[in-house]
């Protein structure tokens, strides 16, 4: 990594521990009961939530009873949303007919406030994780199901029609051609899910839950406790950040050629 | 080996149709070298497609070895222009290459040494883990053209194959064509614009008509192999046929006054001279 | 630019393949509820839902909120564009600020403003000033990020020029930088937009009709108790018919600020819909 890289990396947490510093500073001196200052936050996060024993990685029992079922609640949404967008999106992509005929049902999905499915599901199932779990799947398929088949719509024709010329068999194409091709654009809605995720799981957990990062919010602001309010807001921060360095990270890996090819483009 | 007879191929219907090719009737024998050149706007690679069963013709037959060609037949590969956008980036170029044996259902092991195989047969041993997008565009071309032979296939076929690249490694391209063709005594039908490549590497030249595309004539080579860029072009009967090529080309295109003495002339065109992209 | 009648007979195929899919969404839904498939419990009939949406309509009460939640949109977005567009064009143009912002956006981007909606909500109190905050909050991200996106694509080529005619750095922000980053921004706003509206109906969901008349409001009244489940979804549908109208007035706005910048692409090839 050349100095400037590991410049810039470091530049970020700089400003934020300088944004963190200045908030302190102000919070110590105003006392205002809405802003605490971050050490009050941070002294709070440690006790609720990783001051457990070692023997489960410092989690306390809040953390295992709010933290993990929030988060296994949205990765159990995202995946029903991957494993039902994906095939569909590029069964679609690949019939032009099909996308025709659904057209408008897409584009109603695409506008439609994804907050709306809470209460619907609410209605349906009652409070519970079948509640949450569905407004996340049902919220997040969009994303992925509209960038996949633009993906697998927009295959390049000569690499088509390279695979007709080498005879491959329709499996074959799917996976070794169609499959590929499509993937940064599967990325880019993947991307786009996540973030709609984690309003969703804070947003149904809010309203039908009772257990979770909502849940812990909705109490926090029943009992006027503002520093517990300031906690989840943090811990949700923290969450998105660290799914969506993984989500990078994963995505470094598996299109590393995307990246190359691009910018040999470029030039 | 290849009969093609009474090869028509129309795009659209009623008024707004065009002609691409009409009545092409040619036959190539095994272990001979094809070039068919012609004017933008031919048919030459309506042509090539309906042989190598990519294209439907619309009317007339194609035959290779006796077998009527509906599909894709086996034992024949395709080498296009556009190699940038014809080798799949996500691919290294070993697997590029290996692309066409999974038909064949061997191992990967298999698959892979048959890859390497054909590479160094191009004179590209040590690319194999490299991503195409990393190489010169002669040298992905010549990837290109070691996942054709990787097949081990009968007929080859070349569209426009060096359109895309420099006049220095068109050359070695050429040559590395025909040192392939006489090391493996395939058949090779090649598509281009370029007159002087037509005739440089053909033992036959086939000459279209400007749209619909009609055989204008087909010339028998006689030069000697093995053929060389220098003294080749310059030996007299050469010199005589690419004239005589081109003579054809522009009389057809209805332009231009046939200069004879300056070989290097771009090809005759209704179109623009320029390479297709 | 007519277009040929080739392309409009495919346009017209495209409009009637659409049509038969939306009925034909319909009526399967109806065959499932009306044979007992699918209990109606679980999902009212097609019938029920559109007839509750029809009705709807005619209810003075929900246009009043369907009114007010299009209102804190309009707000809330053009307070965001009139913040976010300056503000981004100030932290784009110096090269320093703007890396360092980057990374404060990058790190606030993922705290989902919808958890900020009790907070927004115990700080100010319920009503239009809280619905608005929060709609700023999470709609200027997007046009923020994008704005200094796009004043970072900027041919530099073009700024000099622009410069070496004599021009100040603020004219040539005026004249060539904003121009330039004009679809990015555009991009940026139809964004916030969405997220504007899942924000108010959000809001007005959790806090209720407290909070002020507003589709999330009426949505929760509707579920108070067991639910209203036909109801909410026909809600829900004209929900959705909301999100696509304004979507497509905020296109339609683009296209006419930028029809110079279209006109342009167009000439280059063309840009589709």
């Amino acid at each position: 990594m050349s100095v400037m890289r590991v410049a810039r990396e470091l530049s970020r947490w700089v400003v934020l521990v300088v944004g963190v510093l200045l908030w302190q500073l102000w919070a110590s001196g105003h006392h205002s009961p809405f802003f605490p200052p971050p050490s009050t936050i941070l002294d709070r996060m440690y006790h609720l939530w990783f001051s457990g024993p070692a023997s489960h990685v410092f989690f306390t029992a809040n953390a295992t009873g709010n933290l993990l079922p929030s988060i296994w609640r949205t990765l159990a949404g995202l995946a029903i949303a991957t494993v039902i967008g994906v095939p569909l999106g590029i069964a679609l992509g690949r019939s032009r007919a099909a996308s025709e005929y659904l057209e408008p049902l897409l584009q109603f999905g695409r506008a439609l406030p994804v907050v709306t499915l809470a209460p619907v599901f609410l209605a349906l199932f009652k409070i519970g994780n079948q509640m949450e779990i569905a407004t996340i799947a049902f919220g997040t398929i969009w994303p992925i199901l509209l960038n996949t088949i633009d993906g697998a719509a927009s295959v390049d024709p000569v690499q088509v029609e390279t695979a007709t010329a080498f005879r491959l068999t329709r499996a074959q194409r799917l996976t070794q051609l169609i499959l590929p091709s499509a993937l940064p654009k599967i990325f880019t809605g993947f991307r786009l899910s996540l973030s709609l995720a984690l309003i969703l799981m804070v947003f149904s957990e809010l309203v039908g839950s009772s257990n979770g990062i909502g849940y812990e919010m909705l109490n926090a602001q029943n009992s006027f406790d503002l520093v517990e309010l300031w906690c989840t807001i943090v811990v949700l921060g923290i969450l998105g950040y660290l799914l969506n360095a993984i989500l990078n990270g994963v995505q470094r890996l598996v299109l590393g050629w995307h990246r190359g090819a691009r910018q040999v483009e470029a030039v | 080996m290849l009969e093609v007879t009474d090869l028509t191929r129309t795009y659209g219907q009623g008024p707004g149709a065009h002609v691409a090719i009409e009545g092409v009737r040619l036959s190539v024998a095994e272990g001979e070298l094809v070039s068919i050149v012609g004017p933008s706007g031919c048919g030459k690679s309506t042509l090539l497609r309906c042989i190598a069963g990519l294209l439907a013709p619309t009317a007339g037959t194609v035959e290779l070895s006796g077998a009527p060609v509906e599909r894709v037949p086996d034992r024949l590969s395709v080498v296009f222009q556009d190699y940038s956008r014809s080798l799949y980036p996500w691919l290294t170029v070993q697997d590029n290459v290996a692309l066409p044996l999974r038909r064949t259902e061997r191992s990967r092991k298999a698959r892979r040494a048959a890859a390497d195989a054909a590479l160094a047969g191009i004179g590209l041993p040590g690319v194999g883990q490299k991503y195409p997008w990393q190489l010169s565009g002669g040298m992905q071309q010549r990837v290109a053209i070691a996942r054709a032979l990787a097949g081990d296939p009968a007929l080859l076929l070349m569209d426009e194959p060096f359109g895309s690249v420099d006049a220095q490694t068109r050359e070695d391209l050429e040559d590395l064509t025909l040192r392939v063709r006489s090391e493996r005594g395939i058949t090779v039908l090649l598509v281009t614009h370029d007159i002087d490549e037509s005739v440089y590497v053909g033992d036959r030249v086939i000459v279209l008509t400007p749209g619909p595309g009609r055989i204008l004539a087909d010339l028998r080579v006689d030069l000697p192999a093995p053929r060389d860029q220098i003294s080749t072009k310059q030996r007299p009967e050469f010199v005589q046929l690419r004239t005589e090529v081109s003579r054809l080309i522009r009389a057809r295109a209805g332009g231009g006054e046939p200069t004879g003495a300056s070989s290097g002339a771009n090809p005759a065109s209704s179109g623009a001279g320029s390479p297709a992209s | 630019m007519t277009p040929v009648p080739a392309a409009r007979k495919a346009r017209a195929a495209r409009w009637r393949r659409g049509l038969t899919g939306v009925i034909a969404f319909g009526v399967i839904a109806e065959l499932l509820g009306v044979t007992g498939v699918i209990p109606r419990s679980v999902l009212p009939l097609t019938s029920t839902v559109l007839g509750h949406a029809v009705t709807l309509l005619g209810s003075g009460r929900f246009l009043a909120d369907l009114a007010a939640t299009v209102e804190a949109w309009a707000a809330g977005l053009a307070i965001t564009i009139v913040i976010g567009v300056p503000a981004g064009v100030l932290l784009g143009s110096v090269p320093g600020v703007r890396v360092a912002t980057r990374a404060v956006v990058e790190f606030l981007r993922p705290i989902p403003s919808v958890a900020l909606i009790l907070l927004v909500s115990l700080w100010l109190g319920p009503g239009l000033r809280m619905s608005v905050t929060l709609i700023v909050y999470g709609a200027i991200w997007p046009v923020l990020y994008n704005t200094m996106a796009g004043l970072d694509d900027v041919d530099p080529v073009a700024k000099e020029t622009n410069r070496a005619f004599g021009f100040s750095a603020l004219d040539t922000i005026r004249m060539v930088s904003l121009p330039s980053a004009a679809p990015f921004i555009a991009t940026g706003v139809r964004l916030a937009s969405s997220v504007a509206i899942i924000l108010d109906i959000g809001a007005g969901y959790i806090t209720g009709r407290v909070n002020g008349p507003g589709l999330g409001a009426f949505i929760a009244d509707q579920s108070s108790g067991a639910g209203n489940l036909p109801v909410i979804l026909a809600a829900t549908i004209w929900a959705g018919i909301l999100g696509l109208v304004l979507d497509r007035a905020i296109v339609y706005a683009e296209r006419r600020l930028l029809r110079w910048n279209h006109l342009r692409l167009a000439g280059a090839g063309d840009t589709g819909s």
